[in-house]
């Protein structure tokens, strides 16, 4: 395992999930929830958890995604910001 | 008072991973005592090469039917929550194919809906887009065969019945966004979808207890031997994969009949 490729993701992770939360547009949260998601599927996969990896790639990154779009789109803006 | 209660408890979390063992430690419990029962008699009792896939579906069989039902579960509670049943507008439009030219239709005047000249098409305007449907149109067949692959190969490398059942979903899902709601569910409807959702978790526990009927424990797929005419060790193997078959059907359906409530606030008329 190599520390600084591991230091890597780990601060991606973490800035992808703390975005994810704190940004307003529910869009921008979809994607950067992704973006956690598919950073976590990489730490899985270098701590060699193929098959969890696997599951965060194909249910976190692709379907939930899919679906929270889904769901964005079906919402109303109220707040004019 | 939020942001102090959050501190706290991830103070407390963070002092409590200290007494954790380090990430691979051979002297840690879980390594020392079910690991090696696994690594060990794992191809001897099933001949499944994937520790990780005889461990979800035949030593921890319970668990992984559970999780099924979790997710049929989840289905139908979108679909209780987001469907309406509603009546058909009394405004339709057509598409006339070869000149796009869109065609309105009122009450009483009627198109067969099975006309290859016109489509219906929604009341809000959606593109005719052919560079997407085509590129969606050459990329689906690839994927279904991977998953496909993916569900079938789980015995010998990553994969399994949930990460083949989404994708299969997601294939279906991008059918539909690609297109539009009302062609997809002409391909998979929403009855055919609920009913395999609910299949897939009969097809599991139906297996678990097929093997009670043959005077063996629940999800015990080694009394399946008699049936599929093996030796008891591949016989495990098999039921592994029955059950995988199962886990994909229930994840495929439920992903798919999810979409189509969500995308469409439950009206199936008009997809993203």
């Amino acid at each position: 395992m190599i520390w600084q490729l591991d230091f890597i993701i780990l601060t991606l992770v973490i800035i992808s999930g703390i975005a994810a939360i704190s940004i307003r547009d529910l869009l921008s949260a979809a994607a950067l929830f992704g973006a956690y998601s598919f950073m976590m599927c990489l730490l899985w996969a270098i701590m060699g958890a193929v098959d969890v990896a696997f599951t965060e790639a194909s249910v976190g990154a692709g379907i939930s995604t899919v679906l929270f779009v889904a769901a964005v789109f079906r919402t109303t803006r109220r707040s004019k910001d | 008072m939020g942001l102090i209660t959050v501190v706290l408890c991830g103070a407390m979390l963070l002092f409590g991973t200290a007494d954790f063992p380090g990430w691979g430690d051979p002297q840690s419990p879980a390594s020392s005592h079910v690991s090696p029962y696994y690594i060990e008699k794992s191809i001897p009792q099933t001949s499944v090469p994937n520790i990780v896939t005889a461990v979800l579906a035949d030593y921890r069989g319970y668990d992984t039917m559970f999780e099924t039902t979790v997710i049929f579960t989840a289905g139908i509670a979108c679909f209780f929550l987001l469907r309406i049943q509603r009546k058909e507008p009394e405004i339709r439009y057509y598409r006339h194919i070869p000149t796009g030219i869109t065609l309105r239709v009122e009450k009483g005047a009627k198109l067969p809906e099975d006309s290859k000249v016109f489509e219906r098409i929604d009341t809000l305007y959606t593109p005719h887009d052919l560079i997407i449907k085509t590129t969606a149109r050459l990329v689906i067949p690839f994927l279904l065969i991977f998953a496909l692959y993916v569900i079938t190969h789980g015995h010998y490398g990553p994969g399994g019945g949930f990460q083949g059942g989404v994708i299969l979903g997601a294939a279906i899902i991008l059918f539909a966004i690609s297109y539009d709601l009302r062609s997809a569910s002409r391909k998979l409807s929403e009855r055919a979808a609920a009913l395999l959702s609910a299949a897939g978790v009969f097809i599991y526990a139906g297996t678990g207890a097929f093997c009670l009927l043959l005077a063996s424990n629940f999800l015990d797929y080694g009394a399946l031997a008699s049936i599929l005419g093996v030796d008891p060790v591949t016989a495990r193997s098999h039921g592994i994969l029955i059950v995988e078959i199962g886990v994909g059907a229930t994840v495929m359906a439920v992903m798919v009949w999810i979409y189509y409530n969500l995308s469409s606030r439950g009206k199936h008329d008009e997809g993203l």
